[in-house]
């Protein structure tokens, strides 16, 4: 049987390394014949776009076939089943009433709260009432043997919860008392999903960051294990989205972003990836999307840190920020790891096509080493506390308008 | 009597209630209500404009792509960009690998299962008792060609992460162009799956439309709607971007008209929202009243000179004249498959048209202020987003969607949507089997995600209030 510590290298490894298919399948396939039955997997859609479960649709090792056929039983998703309206209904309180305490709850979008919940259902119950998002999650989520928040919605709230939050959305722990395994991504990396589900099965509960995320997956920023690195550190910059240089000028959140999309790469066959693409990262995997990753095209905001080169008309933007939530913990901890404190603050030429990035204000350098020194003080992946929507809604605009004003 | 509610509606994106009231074997009303509701527009208030396109793609994951193309026209409309050739070919493949995807995933995985016996386990099962006409052989074929289907729109979906870095919510289509300049590589690699999927289309998807099409005719009858038709065209011209490769235009009884945006209107009596009059998407505003009684639907109605038109592939090939049987559930559902095997051979002219080392990106400064409009085809028919902008943020956005124009609730004057009204006359065999129901909807390709989202105008008010 493969090693737990095997399985995570295999998951580490990504890229074309990663192959569920050759190694992990046929363990994965006797790990299954010793349980009595395939794992019954509940796929809750709510408050989503779909687009977890179309991505979830292009995994290739295993193929869905292999994976829902052979691996799981996936007794209800509505993207997919046959059954319809009542059927459909019933379908889902048997598996819910017969696998109870056995089966996965996969929740895909995040749970609208305002009013009693009446901004999403699920569907009718058999006796007429609205089936609401908040009933089904509370209801099947106890029952749960694991619950797994797919996707950056049902994992952080996402898009939809953004300010200024029309439909109270929340995510899938916010609702539920009890533990929820968040795979964010918008949208899910199929591979996410599915290593996080084998882990499951083979290991049970993988390592998990304090996000609840894990660690095999979004153990480090896009930034650190980005192939245009080498661009960032010799200061060759993008001027606008379509140029093949770093991207970070134009808005990349790489260095904020913990997930492994520069080595796994998208989608099942692992041939790209926004950077890639010459676009920015966007940040989507953060709990802080997006609120705190836009504009999407405007460079990450200047910080005063030790060991940083300070501008301080900056500051009290970046404090917002730093309180507001995790970003802070995330945006320091990254500037504190080396060289991305030389470019964060445009101390290097920038390319001048791109307005309101320039440096500016009064500057202050700390030496490299006096920096890491301070950086011992806080671990870099530490968040700092919840989420900077749910403590801080007006954040948003403040840092907005605080941009603005730094702009003029 | 005996009245039917089909909730959820399944196999389609976002959450839908269908409600019938059937008498002597037949449909005699019918009631389409979008049971989801998230705000989208009104979260897009403030953010810059730039952000747009990323942000409207989640309004849907299976047509993502398309929001994006109707969000980057609308950004060059305002600010008078003209894209590279490059630019337009690239997004072009983009979106049409991603409409490829749509159209193999609507036929395999989301309308077969109203027609055919799949395996007996999930998610196949339960299933409706019903008239399955195919022979144990063609159902086995077909099932075969299900899984097959996995595979080729899977592949729809890595050409476009080759040109988008990803997909759902690619990266790859923005104001000014494309971001991925071609290379032999990236173009050898798209061509090979290009040409696996298009044989897939050529000799399974179509031969197997036309298979259903010949084991259940009755549907060339069932479900014709009010035969009115609408397209805002589909894809830019490479050389000439202003123009379209299908045309757009509007279809009245077998009569074909020149598309006037100005006669687009969004009534919303019936829907969930507080009363207004009917308002041009560049005007309107909305205002959210879940507990409104005579309101039925998150859905609004958007009516074209005053009137209930449908959208989808159907009027697209009707325009372009590739495709003029009829205006029923079978025809949607050909015209559909058809048009897949359309762009795939267009996507190979595309392919072939790329210039290596030609610009793919037309650079711009963000304005302060202005307005503009993206008029697109999506996967499921005519998508417009209008937008403003002060201060280098948007003030105002609305998005209409091909599904808010087939599943729109009955409008000011009572005229039933569009769904509503091509259900009637369906006759049902069994009230407790009630498969026609889908037969008829699916052949919309129905995206409750687009259809029931919100739209929020006047943006320098804060209108929103429950």
């Amino acid at each position: 049987m493969l090693t737990r510590r095997e399985f995570i290298k295999l998951c580490l490894g990504a890229g074309a390394g990663f192959s569920l298919g050759s190694t992990v399948l046929p363990r994965l396939a006797e790990a299954i014949t010793a349980l009595e039955r395939r794992p019954p997997v509940i796929w809750l859609e709510v408050q989503t776009c779909t687009g977890n479960f179309l991505s979830f649709l292009n995994t290739l090792n295993p193929r869905l076939q292999e994976l829902i056929f052979e691996i799981i039983d996936l007794r209800y998703g509505n993207t997919m089943m046959a059954a319809e309206g009542e059927q459909a209904i019933r379908a889902l309180e048997d598996v819910a009433r017969d696998a109870r305490g056995e089966y996965i709850l996969v929740v895909d979008g995040a749970v609208p709260t305002k009013d009693g919940g009446i901004y999403g259902a699920i569907g009718h119950h058999p006796d007429g009432r609205l089936f609401t998002d908040l009933e089904a999650v509370e209801t099947l989520g106890p029952g749960a043997r694991y619950v797994v928040a797919a996707g950056s919605c049902a994992a952080f709230g996402g898009p939809y919860a953004a300010n200024p939050n029309p439909t109270g959305a929340k995510p899938v722990s916010m609702v539920l008392d009890r533990q929820v395994i968040n795979v964010p991504g918008c949208p899910i990396h199929p591979d996410w999903l599915v290593a996080t589900l084998s882990h499951l099965l083979l290991y049970g509960v993988p390592d998990l960051d304090p996000y609840n995320r894990p660690t095999m997956i979004y153990g480090d920023t896009v930034h650190d294990n980005c192939p245009r690195r080498q661009y960032f550190e010799n200061s060759i910059f993008a001027a606008h989205p379509g140029d093949s240089g770093c991207t970070y000028k134009i808005g990349c959140k790489g260095p904020v972003t913990f997930t492994d999309c520069p080595t796994r790469q998208w989608s099942g066959e692992h041939l790209s990836w926004p950077v890639e693409a010459n676009t920015p990262c966007i940040g989507c995997v953060a709990p802080e999307f997006p609120d705190g990753m836009e504009p999407f095209f405007e460079q990450l905001p200047d910080v005063k840190l030790p060991g940083v080169t300070v501008t301080a008309r900056t500051a009290a933007a970046v404090a917002g920020i730093v309180t507001a939530g995790g970003i802070g913990a995330h945006l320091v901890g990254s500037v504190l790891t080396g060289r991305l404190a030389r470019n964060w603050v445009g101390k290097t030429e920038t390319t001048k096509t791109n307005p309101g990035t320039g440096p500016g204000g009064e500057e202050k350098t700390l030496s490299k080493r006096e920096a890491r020194k301070d950086a011992s003080w806080r671990g870099r992946r530490r968040p700092a506390g919840k989420l900077a929507r749910g403590k801080d809604r007006n954040h948003h605009e403040r840092v907005q308008s605080e941009r603005e004003g730094e702009k003029e | 009597m005996t009245r039917i509610r089909i909730s959820p509606v399944t196999r389609l994106n976002g959450f839908w209630s269908v409600e019938v009231e059937v008498k002597d074997g037949q449909v005699v009303d019918a009631r389409s209500s979008g049971i989801f509701f998230r705000g989208l527009e009104l979260i897009l208030m403030g953010r810059d404009p730039r952000d747009a396109g990323y942000l409207t793609e989640r309004i849907c994951g299976i047509c993502s792509s398309a929001h994006a193309t109707a969000s980057a026209l609308g950004l060059e409309d305002a600010f008078g960009l003209t894209v590279p050739a490059n630019g337009v070919l690239l997004r072009n493949l983009i979106f049409g690998g991603d409409l490829l995807q749509n159209h193999l995933r609507h036929f395999y995985l989301m309308t077969l299962p109203d027609f055919v016996q799949g395996p007996d386990r999930p998610p196949f099962i339960p299933r409706y008792e019903a008239d399955y006409r195919f022979t144990e052989r063609e159902s086995e074929n077909l099932y075969q060609h299900y899984l097959e289907q996995l595979e080729m729109s899977r592949k729809s979906h890595e050409m476009t992460v080759l040109f988008g870095g990803k997909i759902p919510h690619t990266h790859g289509i923005l104001a000014g162009g494309g971001t991925v300049p071609p290379d032999a590589d990236k173009v050898r690699q798209f061509g090979a799956m290009l040409d696996q999927v298009s044989r897939f289309i050529e000799e399974k998807m179509v031969p197997d439309a036309y298979l259903l099409a010949d084991r259940y005719p009755e549907y060339f009858e069932v479900g014709e709607g009010y035969r009115n038709l609408i397209s805002y065209g589909m894809f830019q011209e490479p050389g000439t971007p202003g123009e379209r490769v299908f045309k757009g235009g509007t279809v009245i009884d077998g009569q074909a008209g020149e598309l006037d945006p100005d006669k687009i209107t969004e009534q919303v009596t019936r829907s969930w929202y507080a009363d207004d009059k009917p308002l041009h998407p560049a005007r309107g505003r909305t205002i959210p009243a879940p507990g409104k009684e005579e309101g039925y639907s998150w859905v609004k109605a958007p009516r074209y000179n005053g009137l209930p038109f449908e959208t989808g592939p159907l009027a697209r090939l009707w325009l372009r004249g590739d495709y003029r049987r009829g205006y029923a559930a079978m025809d949607r559902l050909l015209a559909r498959v058809l048009e897949a095997r359309l762009v795939a051979s267009l996507m190979k002219k595309w392919l072939a048209a790329l210039d290596p080392g030609q610009p793919v990106f037309q650079s711009y400064e963000l304005p302060d202020s202005g307005e503009g409009v993206g008029l697109t085809g999506a996967m499921r028919g005519a998508l417009g987003h209008w937008f403003r902008m002060k201060g280098r943020r948007l003030t105002a956005y609305q998005v209409v969607t091909p599904s808010a124009w087939n599943l729109s609730p009955r409008d000011d004057g009572g005229q039933p949507g569009p769904v509503e009204k091509a259900l009637l006359g369906t006759p049902i065999a069994d009230p407790k089997n009630p498969i026609e129901i889908g037969r008829v909807i699916r052949s919309y390709d129905p995206c409750l995600a687009c259809a029931a989202h919100i739209v929020f105008l006047q943006g320098e008010k804060r209108v929103f209030k429950i």
